[in-house]
């Protein structure tokens, strides 16, 4: 296995980078620089970070009035914060005025572990995916976390970036082609197919191999842009595999799954499961316990997948009643 | 400085425009005629005789900025607007109806001379923070101006960015709370008390200055003190009337939210021009 790098890590290496090459990046915080990482940003380029003390609605309304004098501003703090108690500022102030604005969120979802369920955030991508002008991207891993940063820079008005705690593995070598409003084909599969995000990619993969074991062929797709989705390649998916299994450490409310059930609900209707935390609080403990708890193992996601194909072959359609 | 008009000329002015605010509040059919009226003299003031800006050229980096934080206050705003030359006057008709280009809150998008969108109350001053921040970084000098409500002291997020500006000594800032004492459930000291407020400002590392809203000398002196001030950012608190000019609105905070009908618009018109 490749080295361990988690996302917030990768997203402050990508900062003291692009700051070196972007004069009209400007950074700030709420007080949580040492871990979401922008304190090497703000140590290299003092001028250009703001420390905003504890006050994240202070911070987002301020993001904008700086991206309003012609900066491009990422603002960072825990994710359930940025997207939870700003929320009214990032709409009104940030996403209504299409401002570049660059929430990059640190620390979501239950990977957080011990702090518990008030700082593990399963509801920032249905909050932020539903305000028109903003695009949502969930990096899975470091090679996909710097592209997300530099994506974020170039993509004119507001981008949610929602990043990880945890170390994870590097799955994307240098060199691959991302795109906002693109995904990254893991695995080729005609029985079902897997799209998952974040810190879901690494389960997912296992997945693929638990079901292959079974005989079953699993596709896989790094659904990193969740808004814009890849319309194109989930209607593929859905069209070749006539089956689908959404993977996301967040709730099974509006976030990816919910992304994909409107799309295919409209355009191709395909049996979908989706796996995520079913509409509670989490609580402490280490990650991989919670993840076991919460339903969000290789396990949980092979399980659904099986259920996906069984509805697809059992499925009752009108036409047949 | 956008026109050197005289004492008596701005008197007049914010007379007309008075007038063209009731005006298009009736036509509209809703929205908020005591705030409009309240700080419709401070704005006079500061578009006229205190902010650097060009209509001819509305996004020009060096301009000054503002930022409307009690957005609903903007039929005064768009007034000042119109009448500097943003857009074509026949527009403020058009406020709050379906197409127009001046909307029932401020948006940046839709306005010409609008320099951020506004409306959800407490946010303002944030945004002016940031403003005066960017202008620093780039060492430009530019002036911010925010104005503000007293109801509006109320939201907590006021205190954040007025302990951020004071901590980082943005002297390029001048806010202006609109003091005209009522919000919509009754008077600010009832609803919740926000006294002492310039004590609050103070503490939090503010320059206070105060004058009479509605005096133009005053508002222009009280602008005047606040660039002067060097190492804190200056807060004006403006003693107003909310309704001011229309006798029957004055000091009433049933109309806060409410637009005047045909025949309170006639009789109100009477009393300005008799004025």
């Amino acid at each position: 296995m490749a080295d361990m790098v988690a996302t917030r890590v990768a997203y402050g290496k990508a900062l003291e980078e692009l700051g070196g090459r972007y004069g009209d990046i400007v950074v700030m915080d709420a007080d949580l620089s040492k871990s979401t990482m922008t304190v090497g940003f703000a140590s290299k380029y003092p001028d250009r970070f703001v420390q905003m003390g504890i006050a994240e609605q202070d911070m987002m309304a301020t993001a904008a009035g700086i991206a309003t004098m012609g900066k491009k501003v990422f603002a960072s703090t825990f994710a359930v914060f940025a997207a939870g108690r700003a929320y009214d500022q990032v709409r009104n102030s940030i996403a209504y005025g299409c401002l570049n604005v660059k929430v990059c969120a640190t620390h979501a979802g239950l990977s957080v572990g011990e702090d518990g369920a008030s700082h593990q955030m399963l509801e920032d991508i249905a909050l932020m995916r539903v305000l028109p002008n903003m695009s949502v991207l969930c990096p899975a891993d470091a090679t996909s976390a710097g592209w997300a940063v530099e994506a974020a820079y170039g993509h004119d008005g507001p981008v949610y970036v929602r990043l990880g705690r945890a170390p994870v593995p590097v799955y994307h070598p240098e060199g691959t082609a991302f795109s906002i409003g693109g995904s990254v084909p893991m695995a080729k599969g005609g029985d079902v197919t897997i799209i998952a995000c974040g810190m879901m990619l690494g389960p997912a993969l296992e997945a693929v191999g638990l079901l292959a074991d079974q005989g079953i062929s699993a596709g896989l797709l790094d659904m990193y842009s969740i808004k814009p989705l890849d319309e194109g390649a989930v209607l593929k998916a859905a069209g070749s595999t006539g089956a689908v299994v959404t993977a996301e450490e967040h709730s099974v409310i509006g976030g990816l799954g919910g992304a994909v059930c409107e799309l295919l609900s409209g355009r191709l209707p395909v049996p979908v499961v989706r796996v995520g935390v079913d509409d509670v609080f989490g609580e402490s403990g280490k990650p991989a316990q919670l993840m076991v708890k919460y339903g969000l193992t290789a396990a949980d996601i092979a399980g659904a997948a099986l259920r996906a194909i069984g509805m697809k072959r059992d499925a009752i359609r009108p036409q047949e009643v | 400085m956008f026109r050197n008009l005289n004492e008596g000329q701005l008197r007049a002015k914010t007379k007309e425009l008075r007038t063209k605010i009731l005006k298009m509040l009736c036509e509209a059919g809703s929205g908020h005629s005591g705030g409009s009226l309240s700080s419709i003299d401070i704005l006079t003031v500061l578009y006229n005789k205190v902010m650097n800006h060009d209509p001819k050229n509305p996004k020009y980096p060096g301009r000054d900025r503002f930022v409307l934080s009690k957005g609903h206050v903007c039929p005064a705003l768009y007034v000042v607007l119109a009448d500097c030359g943003y857009f074509d006057e026949s527009h403020l008709m058009t406020l709050r109806k379906y197409g127009s280009i001046l909307q029932g809150h401020p948006y940046m998008h839709k306005t010409p001379g609008l320099d951020v969108s506004s409306g959800s109350l407490g946010q303002g001053l944030s945004v002016a923070v940031g403003m005066a921040l960017g202008a620093r970084m780039d060492k430009g000098n530019q002036r911010v101006y925010c104005l503000m409500g007293d109801g509006e002291q109320q939201e907590g997020q006021i205190w954040e960015a007025a302990m951020a500006a004071g901590h980082y000594k943005l002297d390029n800032l001048c806010g202006i709370v609109d003091q005209n004492r009522l919000q919509i459930d009754g008077f600010v000291k009832d609803v919740m008390n926000i006294e002492p407020l310039a004590d609050k400002w103070t503490a939090f590392n503010w320059n206070v200055i105060r004058c009479d809203g509605h005096d133009m000398s005053s508002i222009e002196n009280a602008f005047a003190q606040a660039a002067a001030f060097k190492g804190k950012p200056s807060v004006i608190i403006a003693d107003t009337v909310k309704g001011k000019g229309v006798s029957f609105m004055e000091n009433k905070c049933n109309w806060h939210g409410v637009a005047p009908n045909k025949e309170q618009l006639e009789t109100a018109m009477c009393e300005l021009e008799c004025d």
